[in-house]
């Protein structure tokens, strides 16, 4: 016969310092993982969304970044006879060669300057992203020094608003627009003319090439098709994966020290838990001895106090959660080491982390809470009386 | 300064204490007089909830009254503040509890040895008087135990070993039996008169056992809050 | 004596409590002190950054490069004593998980440049001596087993290829704080191998290192630099060595603040926990600080019990969390590997855990001790049950 739930919540209520204490700890613990977890969620899922499912990427073999990469007109010509490249309703071919750079801007927050990348596009290039979309202003005309930035851009660095002018490779750019790239890696980027940044920069190379595959399932063959051309030292990657990789560091990073972090500090709250355990068994030995002397068994008792700290995880990791879900109005913005420039990314609650955040507060009640309840169930019933 | 002596070591007049639970009122102590002379051995008697208790917790100056005056040994302590009310708790009032109420940390010796920690006195002067006094209560023997290796007997003689250390003006017993068994009480009982005996303590006692009561010099009843008899 | 041996006595009442709550402690400083220590050492490379050089590189952005020609013309800026030239090669060393900076660099102007980079007469001469050759520091060569003689490969990811360099010596820091874990090798190597084997034009740097005479003049100095290139196809930004390293210290600003602000939550976490503690114990032993104030003990000797064991267990945990930072410091070092140059325990850090503590101790025991100093005599007494 197992003792009541009620009966159990009831001495948990019952101590509310010492519950609101013990609970408050977990749930500081519970807040600072899941809030982790939530950034390497977030930052995973920006920059998985950036790309498109059939789109693909080229890029100089090696060279892991845009930024890093460089593409020649030649071998670019080679990449654009390809027959699988979508075509437009228009009859446009869906495929842009983009030159990437970094610029470094004054954050609006610190004033301190973070790399920003730039990114020349065609109208193909918009074609390949439909995520994006203007908010404010219009679109850059062909041929001019127009920019249009992202929206991380314009809330994030100092100078990016509407109609002021940013001055790089001896020009001044004039923002035009401001798009939504629908939060993506994109909404952390300024995009200009292609052949205006190529000018500009006085590069003859594009760093990379971005098309759209007329049928998905040739991918591989266009992959092969392009990494064994002799004339192209080229790498080939689906969109969706190249930006996948490009978080890969910085989310483990993250992941890595948070969860280190979350366990080393889940000791402190288990210890706690443990200590109010024990208090709680210490104070209802007599209780404990009536219990047992009714006809209750030691594993009700057992199973008694284990839920009864079970209880106290559950209030600690449901307000932790609650604490790290306000987090989701927050946006985060730092530089990506691997591609050296800055992305914004927001704290992203995922059914994953609200399940992963629950067992680890359940577990660290769990843990605190069964030596105690051991020695409940231990206790014999006439040393448990006569303590009344 | 000893007080004269035809004037009472206690004088009471007009003492009221009420509590207040949430809107009620409840009356514990009604407009009462009393007076105890030094040297008296007096036993408040009462059915539970009569008031016995909170009578000897005023005088004793660890709660204060509603309305009316308590003076002790000629001080009106219910016009002390609370730090003053404790420094002269600690010279003149010598308590015995119920439970005893020792530290569960200290040795006997270093119980009875407590309210000495509040005077000047050297290490060498606490540890005398401390030794009298236990020999006085007949535990000298078992200065170096913790309370938790006593019997409730012992425990009491400490207790009481404690009350007398700083030679208090007034002692305060609180049901010193309640939690002995009748030979032990017997014990107890006959240590506290040879207090007032041989010693010529003021003992005030509160009880609800008449064999305790039989000891004392003077029996006072009261019930509902007012002296009767 | 009396207070202290009643404070300890009461502290050992409760044996498994009171270790459970300084294991929490101790648990929590150590924890505390490794993250500022992770902090501090993000900051390492600016702090043992020298103020007596500066660092010139495109105003745009570190990825756009600067003509090598411009050496001659910052070196006719008055104050600048030597100029040498570092050029970021971004290789990997078998897999990318080996990261660690390499840099082509300026031969011998480079190298006086960096008086703290100590290498033995020997083996300069013989890297200057080679054009492949390359010299890498103790703890980066320790780390992967290196020898003098070794040959290292490279895969470049901005220059394409295998690189393979021979390594011609090992340099030590001259303090501890210097950073050995880089890699040099000559830029006229790299240089000419860009431009026959790929054909690009060459002759471009990413930095300008700069030594000055007096480290007042930095402004000056680096104004003039940048004044030398204004309207010019490539301007540059020249601050001093310090700016740069906090520059790219400053790209992190976001996760050091995280961790920062982490570093405090655990503090409230075991304030939490000791605050539990500490009132379970006073609640527990309302009857005796009754009984104390009842034989003439003050409101004010009750809450000085329970500060007194409050700090006393917070410190002893304090106290064992410090000593636990310096063992767990060396297993993060291990761990993680050579690219924290400046993982040290330092004074502050320490000074910082000791502080902490007593605030936990103080906290824990504010609420607990108020209400002991206030609870009623009588209340107390009866609370005896």
């Amino acid at each position: 016969m197992a003792i009541p739930l009620g009966y159990i919540a009831r001495n948990v209520l019952a101590r509310r310092l010492t519950t609101a204490l013990t609970a408050g700890g977990m749930a500081l613990v519970v807040y600072v993982f899941a809030s982790v977890l939530m950034l390497a969620a977030g930052l995973r899922q920006t920059l998985v969304s950036t790309g498109q499912d059939d789109n693909v990427v080229v890029i100089r073999r090696g060279s892991q970044t845009e930024v890093q990469s460089g593409i020649d007109r030649s071998q670019a010509g080679i990449i654009e006879s390809l027959p699988d490249i979508a075509v437009a309703a228009d009859g446009r071919r869906l495929i842009s060669k983009e030159p990437v750079v970094l610029i470094s801007l004054p954050k609006r927050s610190t004033g301190k300057p973070a790399n920003v990348v730039i990114r020349g596009i065609t109208t193909a290039g918009l074609d390949l992203r439909p995520q994006v979309r203007l908010v404010e202003g219009r679109m850059f005309r062909p041929g001019t020094s127009e920019v249009i930035v992202g929206r991380s851009i314009a809330t994030g660095f100092s100078g990016t608003d509407l109609d002021e002018t940013l001055r790089f490779a001896s020009r001044d750019w004039i923002i035009v627009g401001v798009f939504d790239a629908g939060h993506t890696g994109f909404d952390s980027e300024i995009w200009g003319d292609a052949e205006q940044m190529l000018q500009a920069f006085r590069r003859t190379a594009f760093s990379s090439v971005i098309f759209k595959l007329a049928d998905p399932g040739r991918f591989d063959a266009v992959k092969a098709t392009l990494e064994t051309d002799p004339r192209l030292t080229l790498e080939v990657k689906r969109e969706k994966q190249f930006y996948a990789e490009q978080s890969e560091a910085l989310s483990r990073f993250i992941s890595t020290l948070g969860t280190g972090i979350s366990i080393i500090f889940s000791i402190g709250a288990v210890i706690g838990a443990a200590i109010t355990m024990y208090a709680s068994v210490a104070s209802r030995t007599g209780e404990i001895g009536t219990l047992r002397a009714l006809g209750f068994s030691r594993r009700a008792i057992l199973l008694a106090f284990l839920v009864e700290a079970l209880l106290l995880g559950l209030i600690g990791g449901i307000a932790g959660l609650a604490g790290a879900s306000a987090m989701q109005a927050l946006t985060i913005s730092t530089t990506n080491f691997q591609t050296f420039a800055e992305i914004a990314f927001s704290f992203t609650l995922t059914p994953g982390i609200v399940a992963a955040s629950l067992a680890f507060a359940l577990t660290m009640g769990f843990i605190g809470g069964f030596l105690p309840a051991l020695r409940a169930a231990r206790m014999k019933i006439v040393d448990a009386l006569r303590a009344a | 300064m000893r007080p004269n002596e035809r004037q009472p070591l206690v004088a009471i007049h007009g003492l009221s204490k009420y509590y207040v639970r949430g809107d009620q009122v409840i009356p514990v102590l009604l407009d009462l007089d009393l007076d105890v002379f030094e040297g008296e051995y007096v036993a408040l008697m009462g059915p539970s909830g009569s008031g016995k208790s909170t009578l000897l917790n005023l005088i004793a100056g660890i709660d204060k009254p509603s309305a009316g005056e308590i003076r002790v040994g000629g001080v009106d302590i219910a016009s002390l503040s609370d730090s003053d009310l404790a420094l002269w708790r600690s010279m003149h009032v010598g308590f015995i509890f119920q439970f005893y109420n020792l530290m569960p940390v200290l040795t006997a010796f270093g119980n009875v040895e407590l309210p000495l920690q509040l005077t000047g006195l050297s290490r060498a002067e606490r540890r005398e008087r401390v030794e009298t006094a236990l020999e006085l209560v007949g535990l000298t023997d078992r200065a170096t135990h913790l309370p938790n290796e006593l019997s409730g007997g012992q425990q009491q003689r400490v207790a009481i070993a404690r009350a007398l250390i700083t030679d208090p003006t007034l002692i305060v017993a609180d049901e010193p039996t309640g939690d002995l068994d009748r030979v032990t009480a017997q014990e107890i009982l006959g240590l506290l008169a040879r207090l007032n005996d041989e010693l010529g303590k003021t003992i005030i006692m509160v009880t609800h056992d008449p064999k305790a009561a039989e000891k004392a010099r003077r029996l006072i009843h009261l019930e509902k809050g007012v002296l009767v008899g | 004596m009396f207070i202290p041996l009643l404070v300890l006595r009461n502290a050992l009442r409760h044996k498994l409590r009171t270790a459970l709550t300084v294991l929490g402690i101790v648990v929590a400083i150590a924890a505390f002190g490794l993250l500022r220590t992770l902090v501090d050492a993000w900051y390492a490379g600016a702090n043992a950054s020298s103020s007596a050089r500066l660092v010139t590189r495109s105003a745009v952005s570190l990825v756009f490069p600067l003509p090598l020609s411009y050496a001659q013309k910052i070196r006719q800026v008055s104050g600048i004593t030597n100029v040498g030239w570092a050029n970021w090669f971004g290789g990997v060393y078998i897999n990318e998980r080996n990261f660690f900076p390499q840099f082509a660099i300026s031969g011998a102007s480079y190298l006086d440049l960096y008086p703290e980079f100590v290498l033995s007469d020997a083996e300069r001469k013989a890297f200057l001596a080679d054009r492949t050759g390359a010299i890498a520091g103790r703890k980066l060569a320790d780390k992967f087993g290196w020898k003098v003689g070794d040959q290292v490969p490279l895969r470049g990811t901005i220059y394409p290829g295998t690189w393979t360099f021979n390594l011609r010596g090992i340099y030590d820091g001259a303090e501890p704080a210097t950073d050995t874990s880089t890699f040099f090798f000559h830029y006229d190597y790299l240089n000419e191998t860009v431009k026959q084997r790929y054909g690009r034009p060459g002759d471009n740097t990413g930095v300008f290192v700069e030594s000055i005479a007096n480290p007042e003049d930095a402004a000056g100095i680096s104004q003039a630099i940048d004044a030398t290139f204004k309207n010019s196809l490539a301007e540059t930004l020249t601050e001093t060595e310090k700016a740069f390293q906090l520059g790219f210290v400053a790209m992190s600003e976001a996760i050091l603040g995280a961790i920062q602000a982490v570093s405090y939550v655990v503090i409230v976490i075991i304030m939490a926990v000791m605050a539990n503690t500490m009132a379970m114990t006073a609640r527990e032993r309302y009857t005796e600080y009754a009984t104390l104030k009842a034989l003439g003990f003050g409101n004010s000797f009750v809450a000085l019990l329970i500060f007194l064991e409050s700090v006393g267990i917070a410190i002893t945990g304090g106290l064992l969390g410090i000593a636990l930072t310096f063992p767990l410091a060396q297993v993060f070092v291990d761990t993680i590997g050579s690219l924290l140059s400046g993982f040290r325990v330092s004074q502050q850090t320490m000074a910082m855990q000791l502080a902490a503590a007593v605030v936990i101790g103080v906290a824990a025991a504010a609420v607990p001790a108020w209400r002991a100093a206030r609870v009623r005599i009588v209340d107390g007494l009866r609370a005896i049950g």
